[in-house]
């Protein structure tokens, strides 16, 4: 096995561990670190596929900031098992149910899909510059639009947390 | 096996490299709590530290000697496994930041094999910086929620806070460095950076950019959880805060980790906004001595650089009180990211208005 293959599969199974690992955890601390540790895998990831910007910014936007706010309101609740809210039979039901369906979707989407297997060889596929080319003339518009998304959820925020 | 294909003496280059930083790192970090004590002890007309060793030069060792031979304390009320985590990862973010930072010019041997004093040169270096950093609050948020302690888990929270609000005025501050010198290599910045003067104005990031200087130094005050910013452990609101609960090397690993993030700050400080390990005449200096001595000449000017910083980062915090809780959020988010942006926005119009001409 050449050395790409052996970080392939231990990150592979490394994610996949860990991903199984944030929903089977009795503690919402672990499962929070878990998906930390997903996070980790995925970035990985990227950086095989050449996209080091991709994985910088996945571990600083997710890692970094998002599950410290997810660790931050967790450690505020204080989850005990008896504050944890009964879960209704029909609820799991419906849950399982939905992510079924969304598991069926994904497989067909990706069924039909030809192999668009990245280019390992040249080094220069996701580096900031091209993927600042790529943003601002081919996909200018869903970019724009998703800034805007951004500002709005931002103000969204703002005023929820205005009201008394 | 393939794996045996790699470079062997690239290997063993880079291991040498990486155990020097690591103890460089790790010597300095011990002598700054000395020199911390000094500067305390020289602003407030005492003596300092002066019993072991001549001006108590050996007091970091006998500091270390009693941290190791304590009693190790594991709180029965506490999460076991995340509080042994916690300093272990303090410990570790705060060693690897130094992976990226170039210490050095290129030593050219003379069969030709260029070594390189930098342990990793990746083209995202400024963003490995910041990545590092935002996982350097899991070691206080960790430590300090595993205690199982009120003041533990206020002290934490806190510094998740301040940490992640200090993070985007940082961010953006860069932006504007990051604009001008169109790349996020540090190799590449610190090259463009060369000499002192060059082309009718000084080289330096520091005099292009002095506003973005200002906010960053600030916002590495708040990283850090130095004074005027050490709200994380304010002894007189939360006794010691995340760190209370830990007692041995536990408690050495959180103290010495914020020494060497001093240090790693101070570096990469220097790196970003003084020239790195430039010094003015060094295209003189390197014609007229042996390659060995420029290259050395070199790391010691960054590390006079980053000791200078490391000073600086002492006399504030034993001369400026304490910041409270609001008038440091109010800080963050209504002074310095609006000025980080402001100095964001004119520094693009500078650099398209010489672009035109």
């Amino acid at each position: 096995m050449e050395i790409h293959e052996i970080l392939f599969w231990f990150l592979t199974v490394m994610a996949l561990g860990c991903g199984l690992g944030v929903i089977l955890s009795r503690n919402p601390i672990s499962s929070v670190l878990f998906l930390i540790a997903t996070f980790f895998a995925i970035s990985g990831h990227y950086i095989l596929m050449n996209a080091q910007f991709l994985a910088i910014v996945n571990i600083i936007v997710y890692a970094g900031a998002i599950m410290v706010l997810f660790l931050f309101v967790i450690m505020l609740m204080n989850l005990n098992a008896d504050t944890e809210p009964q879960k209704n039979r029909l609820i799991q039901f419906a849950g399982v149910l939905s992510g079924g369906i969304l598991f069926l979707v994904i497989l067909a989407a990706l069924r039909t899909t030809t192999s668009n297997a990245a280019d390992f060889t040249s080094t220069d596929i996701g580096l900031m510059k091209n993927l600042g080319k790529v943003l601002f003339t081919q996909y200018v518009l869903p970019f724009e639009i998703s800034s805007v998304l951004f500002l709005s959820a931002m103000i969204g925020a703002i005023v929820i947390g205005k009201k008394e | 096996m393939m794996l045996l294909q790699l470079d062997v003496a690239f290997i063993i280059e880079k291991l040498i490299l990486i155990t020097v930083i690591l103890m460089g790192s790790l010597g300095i970090a011990m002598y700054a709590t000395w020199g911390e004590r000094k500067v305390a002890a020289v602003m407030q007309d005492r003596r300092g530290p002066s019993r072991a060793g001549p001006f108590g030069l050996l007091q970091p060792l006998a500091d270390g000697l009693k941290l190791f031979m304590k009693e190790e304390i594991i709180p029965d009320s506490s999460t076991r496994g995340l509080f042994i985590l916690g300093p272990c990862l303090a410990m570790l973010t705060a060693l690897l930041t130094s992976a990226v930072i170039p210490w050095g010019p290129d030593y050219v041997t003379e069969a030709g094999r260029i070594i390189s004093l930098q342990v990793a040169d990746i083209n995202i270096g400024i963003l490995f910086i910041f990545g590092v950093l935002s996982i350097g609050v899991y070691g206080i948020m960790l430590g300090g929620w595993a205690s199982n302690n009120k003041f533990s888990l206020l002290s934490s929270i806190r510094a998740a806070a301040q940490a992640i609000s200090y993070e985007l005025a940082m961010g953006l501050s860069l932006i504007a460095v990051i604009m001008m010198t169109g790349t996020l290599s540090l190799r590449e910045i610190v090259d463009q950076q060369h000499g002192f003067w060059s082309d009718g104005y000084f080289t330096w990031n520091f005099f292009k950019q002095p506003v973005g200087f200002m906010v960053f130094l600030i916002c590495t005050f708040a990283e850090l959880n130095r004074a005027p910013f050490d709200l994380a452990e304010a002894e007189s609101e939360l006794n010691m805060g995340f760190h209370q609960e830990y007692s041995s090397m536990k408690l050495g690993f959180y103290l010495f980790a914020e020494y060497i993030n001093l240090f790693v700050s101070s570096v990469i400080l220097s790196t970003l906004f003084f020239g790195g390990y430039n010094f003015p005449f060094m295209d003189q200096v390197q014609g007229a001595v042996p390659q060995f001595v420029f290259v050395a000449v070199c790391v010691l000017v960054l590390l006079t650089k980053a000791i200078c910083f490391i000073l600086f980062f002492m006399f504030v915090r034993w001369t400026l009180p304490r910041f409270r809780y609001d008038q440091l959020m109010k800080l963050g988010w209504k002074s310095l990211i609006p000025i980080a942006l402001i100095n964001m926005v004119v520094t693009g119009l500078v650099i398209l208005w010489t672009m035109k001409k």
